[in-house]
This record gives structure tokens, sequence and C-alpha cells, in this order.
């Protein structure tokens, strides 16, 4: 029965009938849902922009909210009478009950919702000022990001602070939503006057593809669906948009990166690096070079569970054999001759300090970056950037949210890319040592 | 060849990279194993982490002695099959009978034979850390929960002071008697979890499969029979066509109304289904945040 998955042919078996209503052809559906991707952006606004409304409605629109939390949902709203006409579908995403309490949004909360194209990974930041932070976190892991505009505010420090912030951790991908257009009379030079505010501003940072979208999140407009209030929209709508950024722009293809996690010896003839791809394409015969040694090596196999690969890209994880017994251990990294990383043991950095403590030059810190983890100093602070209006100014310290370029030292050398080129190899965090806690977010 | 990833895909990575990285970081990992769905893929992707060599910690069944008897018969021959090493953990107030649901309620019925069965395991086990497969789509406070989650000398947790979880670079660290919960499933779906299922063919408990089984029906409720239960005068039980979406405690985990006999039909049901699995989870049902209660005093 172990390796059976069904009720089988007994006396109690159910019924033949029609077990899948509503939904035409399973099978189809499966073919579908395995061919879908996997989309991860961050959204970020200042409060009251309507950034819960958003994110509720989009899970709702896609029926991924069930009945169930609908009714507490109904219920809660209720009770705090904080929406005239019923749902209020903020509340749907405010998770913790002491944040519920005091009706601000203080952590990054993951959604989840998919399309019949893509599946979607939402990290919800909260847009205080105070918690550049969370918005950091959020982005980290995000291809792209959603910032929202209110159309009757136009542009306001936060958005500036917030495409900086997305520019910062190398998201290629921003789209900005207009929300509100219902309370501008849905008019075209409100949403006009914004886009070419913002792309002014935007030509000082690194964003390759920054689109807009015009939205009222209350009513639904655009946002699933083009919107009859809109007849001067052309497209896409904010969903379709987001079905359509490509996942292969936000990897890097290009330059092989494989740091080693652990290394595998089930038996004597059997060594084994397992590892995810950071970068790059790894393929069975390749000609590579082990970092730290240099000692070269060939390819000689690439295992999954499920079998030998020829080759493997960025974000896979996968068991490599090499033709000869080197030396090679987790943080070790395996690389092509002629297409290395930076071997340094000193750089230049851009950090955001994520804890209450202040920056205290020469502190020990430990700082993990790909599989290593080393101990480390910031032996200089060089200048903190102020995020509203990117000018750099000198400063004594850095302390909670602030953001800074300072010089780094490590025990031991790690295997970095600058960041334009490679968003796994020239991130780290810095963990203190006594608290054990990640007190920032590094970027080389 | 195109270079993207399918989200299945993208998802079994994410889990074998965490499940890697905590084994290489930390001293002493185990596996939480409900003998559910959601430790069934989680088994599965530890197998995938490691092969060709074996996983490298044992499981931990925290059995309240109130599970299904299907659920030991499962978790026994998976045990048997796989070769993987089992550890089972039974609080004394459970095997001894003393404290049961409808005579203690439900909040501190758990509190003692999973909360405090949990700390003691890990505990007697010498842990540092813990993979449990729970997802943040499962429920509103699991949302803001880190993939690798810091818990303090007591297995307490404290929400408003997680650390910042960035890129995939998890902070596993700890002193001695703190540990680490690591939720390989994280980012799971319960609709991605069953497409696995149904992809990998992975053995799952007969009980989520639909048949005519007899049922006390009480209300929307239905609630399974079994010699221990006690039940009020005047209920009878029914033969009713049903399954379960999930599995706990016999006393506390409900049936719901199906004909799905199998994966793709219990997939086309979800598709169409309007509520979420832990409606059948009696224990959600106490106060609005409870859930967020119990993890902060050590819950899983
Ligand atoms: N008129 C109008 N109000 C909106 C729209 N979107 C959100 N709101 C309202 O703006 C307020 C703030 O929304 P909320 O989603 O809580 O903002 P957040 O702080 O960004 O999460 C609420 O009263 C919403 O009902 C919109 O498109 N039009």
């Amino acid at each position: 029965m172990a390796g059976r998955n069904d009720a089988g042919d007994r006396a109690d078996a159910p019924p033949p009938g029609p077990a899948a209503a509503g939904v035409p052809d399973i099978g189809e559906f499966l073919a579908r849902d395995a061919a879908k991707d996997l989309l991860r952006f961050c959204t970020a606004g200042s409060v009251d922009d309507g950034k819960s409304t958003l994110i509720g409605r989009l899970l709702c629109d896609s029926k991924l909210v069930y009945e169930d939390h609908l009714a507490a949902l109904a219920r809660d709203s209720a009770r705090r009478g904080s929406v005239a006409d019923g749902i209020d579908y903020a509340l749907l995403l405010d998770g913790l009950r002491a944040e519920r309490e005091a009706n601000i949004t203080i952590d990054v909360a993951y959604r989840y919702f998919a399309t019949a194209r893509r599946k979607f990974i939402i990290a919800d930041t909260p847009g205080h000022e105070q918690y550049t932070r969370n918005m950091v976190t959020g982005a980290s892991t995000s291809d792209a990001a959603v910032v929202l505009v209110d159309a009757r505010q136009g542009v306001v420090t936060q958005t500036r602070r917030h495409l900086f912030l997305m520019s910062l951790l190398g998201i290629r991908h921003v789209i900005v939503a207009v929300n509100k257009m219902d309370l501008v009379g849905y008019a075209e030079p409100a949403f006009a006057a914004i886009r070419a505010g913002i792309l002014a501003f935007a030509q000082r940072l690194a964003i390759p593809d920054l689109a807009f979208v015009p939205v009222a999140a209350l009513h639904g407009d655009n946002l699933a669906q083009p919107s009859g209030n809109l007849p001067w929209w052309p497209g896409p709508t904010l969903l379709g948009q987001l079905e359509n950024i490509p996942l292969t722009g936000t990897r890097n293809l290009t330059d092989l990166r494989f740091p080693v996690q652990l290394v595998l010896r089930p038996h004597q003839d059997f060594r084994g690096y397992a590892g995810t791809v950071a970068s790059g394409i790894l393929r069975r015969g390749d000609e590579i070079m082990v970092l730290p040694s240099g000692q070269r090596s060939t390819v000689a196999g690439i295992r999954t569970a499920d079998g030998e690969l020829a080759e493997a890209f960025a974000g896979q994880a996968v068991v490599v054999t090499l033709a000869d017994e080197l030396d090679l251990g987790r943080g070790g990294m395996l690389v092509r001759p002629l297409n290395v990383p930076q071997v340094t043991s000193a750089c230049e950095a851009m950090l955001v300090w994520l804890a209450e403590t202040p920056l205290r030059i020469g502190a020990q810190y430990l700082v993990k970056q790909t599989t290593s983890t080393v101990p480390g100093e910031i032996a200089a602070l060089r200048y903190a950037v102020d995020i509203n209006t990117l000018h750099r100014r000198d400063a004594p310290t850095l302390a909670l949210n602030d953001i800074g370029r300072v010089a780094m030292r490590f025990n031991r050398p790690l295997f970095t890319d600058p960041y334009e080129r490679n968003r796994v190899t020239n991130a780290f965090i810095v963990i203190d040592r006594a608290s054990n806690v990640t007190v920032k977010a590094g970027m080389v | 060849m195109s270079y993207v990833q399918s989200h299945l895909a993208a998802l079994e990575a994410e889990s074998i990279h965490i499940i890697r990285e905590t084994v290489a970081e930390c001293e002493r990992p185990v596996m939480l194993y409900s003998v559910g769905k959601d430790s069934s893929v989680m088994l599965r992707l530890a197998q995938k982490a490691f092969a060709p060599a074996r996983v490298p910690f044992p499981l931990l069944h925290i059995d309240t002695t109130l599970k299904f008897p299907a659920m030991y018969e499962f978790r026994d021959r998976t045990v048997r099959e796989l070769g993987v090493e089992l550890i089972v953990y039974r609080h004394p107030a459970g095997s001894g009978g003393s404290v049961r649901p409808w005579r203690q309620g439900t909040v501190k019925c758990c509190a003692d034979l999973k909360t405090r069965a949990l700390l003691e395991a890990l505990r007697a086990g010498g842990f540092d850390a813990a993979f449990g497969g729970a997802r943040r789509e499962e429920e509103r406070s699991r949302a803001k929960e880190r993939v690798c989650s810091f818990r303090d000398a007591h297995g307490q947790w404290d929400p408003k002071n997680q650390r910042p979880e960035l890129w995939s670079l998890y902070n596993t660290r700890h002193d001695a008697g703190e540990s680490l919960r690591v939720f390989p499933l994280s980012n799971w779906t319960e609709l991605d979890v069953w497409h696995y299922i149904h992809r990998e063919a992975i053995p799952v408990v007969p009980m989520y499969f639909a048949r005519v089984q007899p049922m006390v029906v009480r209300g929307e409720q239905l609630i399974p029979v079994t010699p221990d239960l006690p039940l009020p005068p005047g209920e009878t039980p029914q033969a009713v066509c049903c399954r379960f979406r999930t599995l706990g405690c016999w006393p506390c985990t409900g049936a719901v109304r199906s004909t799905a006999a199998d994966i793709p039909s219990i997939i086309a049901e979800l598709v169409a289904a309007r509520q979420s699995e832990r409606i059948t989870r009696v224990i959600d049902h106490d106060t609005e945040g409870s859930m967020e209660q119990k993890k902060q005093e050590g819950y899983f």
C-alpha cells in the first residue's frame, strides 16, 4: 500500500462520479500548472498608499483567499468598522496580533498567488520610514518590485527612497503602480506628471526596466482586468505586466560560480560536492578551477537524485563530481579558469544597518557570503548616503536603517563579483559575534 | 534549452538548499515527522538533498498517542522501507492517558502533548535544529515566519524580534541551549505540495483519499468514530463518503465530504475548494491569534 496513492478497489471505495466538478480536465490543468515558472516580487509604498488593499485584491481576484479566511476577515472588518462597505482587504494581510492591534505592518510577510501563466511570491514590506530594514529584506529575494504612489500625492520622499533601495538591491524590473486614480478623476495628466517626475529621478539609478501602470486598487481598476474608467490607457494591467517579466533577465547565466555547501562521501569511491549553482552554467566535461586553491580539474558528473544531468544552470541544486581528488570543502567554489571572481581579503561595500547598535569601527564581526563564514571587521566608514537625495554625506557613524559605504577586512579571502554582475556573490550578511544576530546587510 | 526553472523545480531546489545549509552549519539537526503529506514531501526532499548518501539526521515523531491507527502503520512502514532512523517521543501525560482534549480542553492538551513534548524531546536528544513542514501560506501568523527561525533557551519564539533574513544567506548561529526551527517548505502552497506528491509518486497515508466510512455528523463537522471517543446520547454514526484533508489527533481532526479517491481528484477538489485546510483542525477555532500564541510558547 505504501507505494499506492489511492483508495484502492475496496468495497468502501467511493462511487464513481464527477469528482473534478468545476475543473473540466485535471490532466490539462496539471500540465499547465507544471509549466508555470515562479516570479518573486516585493511591494513598497508609503502608509495609506493602498498597498494592503492592492495585495488583498490581487489575492482575492485570483481566488486565493479561502472562504473561512474571508469570513474571519468580514468579522474583523465589522468589529473594527474600518471600511464603510464591509470587507477591509488590508486586514487580510496583517498577520501578527501585535501589529493588528497597533494597526501597522512592521515585518515582511510573504503571500502566494497564481495566474494561469505564472506563480507569484509577494514579499510584502511595510512603508514606514523607519523600516528600511524590512524593505531591504523583502527586496533581497525578489526578481521585481511594485512601488505604489498615491495619484493625489505624486512623487514623495518615500517614493524616491523606495526606488533607490530597489536599485541598490539590484532589482532590474520595477513597476510603479499609480494608485487611487479614482480620486483624480481617472485623468491621464495626473498619471503622466508622476511618470515624468519618476523618470527624471531614476536617471541617477540603475533600474534597467522601469514601467508605470495606473490603478485604483479599491475598485480593482486595471489590476487583473482592463478598466473602462481608464479608456486612455492602452494596457497592460498590473497583473499583465507582472506575468510578462522575463525571468532569464533576472539571472546571471554567464559567470559560472558554484559555491560548495557540503562534501558528500557515502563511501570510499564517491566524493561529491553538493551545492546550488549561484550563476552561470556548469557542464559535464568542462574544465574548471577550484577556489581558493587554484587547482584545475574536469567536471566528471552532475548528479541529482533523479539522475545525471549534462548541464546545470543558476538556481539548480546538484551534486558535482570531479575527475581529480582535490582539496575542496565547504566555502570553496568552482569557477572557469578564464572567468574568476575577485579573491579578496579587503573590499569596499555598501552596508545597510539592520540593528539598533551603531557602527563600531574595528569591531570584529562574522561575515557570511555564499557558503563562507569568516571573521572580519569594518575598517573605515567612507560616507553615508542620504537616501532622500542620494547625496553622499560625511557621517561619524551609522545607525539603524542607515546606508553607507565602508571598507571591510576579512580574516580569510572571499570570492566576490561586483553587484551589477552578480546578485548572489556580491551579497553578504554581517553577524554580531556576541548576540548572533544579523546586524547588517552588505553588497560588494 | 530554456534556462528557467518551473515553479516546482525552483521550490525543490530552494528546499534542498535550506536542508543542506542547516546540516552544514548545525551540530545536531533532526527532522520533525508528523506522518502527514507535508512531512512526506519534506522527507523526500531530504533524501534528494543528500543522495547518493543517506539522510544524515534522524526523524522525530512527537506522538501524542492520539493519532489514527492508519498513521502509525504508515509511519512504521515508511521508516522500514526507506531505512531512516526514527525517534518517537511520548509525553508521560499522553501515554498515561491523563491528558485528553475532551477533559482538559484542546489548548491544554496541545500544550502538554505537543509543545512541551517537543521541547523535552529536543532537549533529551541534544538537537539544536529541527526541520518542520510548516508553510507560510497555511495560516496568517505564519506569513512572517522566517525560513530559519530562532528559539531561545526556553524554546520560545519572539515575533517582534526576529532576525532579518536576507537573500538565501541563512543565519544559523546560536548559543548552547538555544535552537532553530527550519522550514524548508516555507514557500510551498497546498497545491504545490499535492502536485509534487503526484509528480514524484510520494506515498501518503491512505486517509487522504475518500471512502465511505462511519462518521458522527455534527453540523458541518464530520467526526471519525473511534472506540474511545465519548459520544453524547442520541448521536449515531452514519456512513459518509469523505476524506481527511489534514491529519492530526483523532479527537481533534474532522473529515470533509469528498469523492476524491486519487491525487488528481484531490487536486481538482482543491482548485475548486473555497476553504483553507486548517478548517478541519479544531485547534484553530479557539480564539483569533491562538496559533500565534501557541507558537510564542514553543509550539511548532
Ligand atoms: N479611493 C480609493 N481609496 C483607496 C484605494 N486604494 C486604497 N484605498 C484606501 O486607502 C486607505 C489605505 O489603504 P491601505 O491598503 O490600508 O494602505 P497601506 O497602508 O498602503 O497598506 C484605505 O482606506 C483604503 O480603503 C483606491 O484605489 N481608491
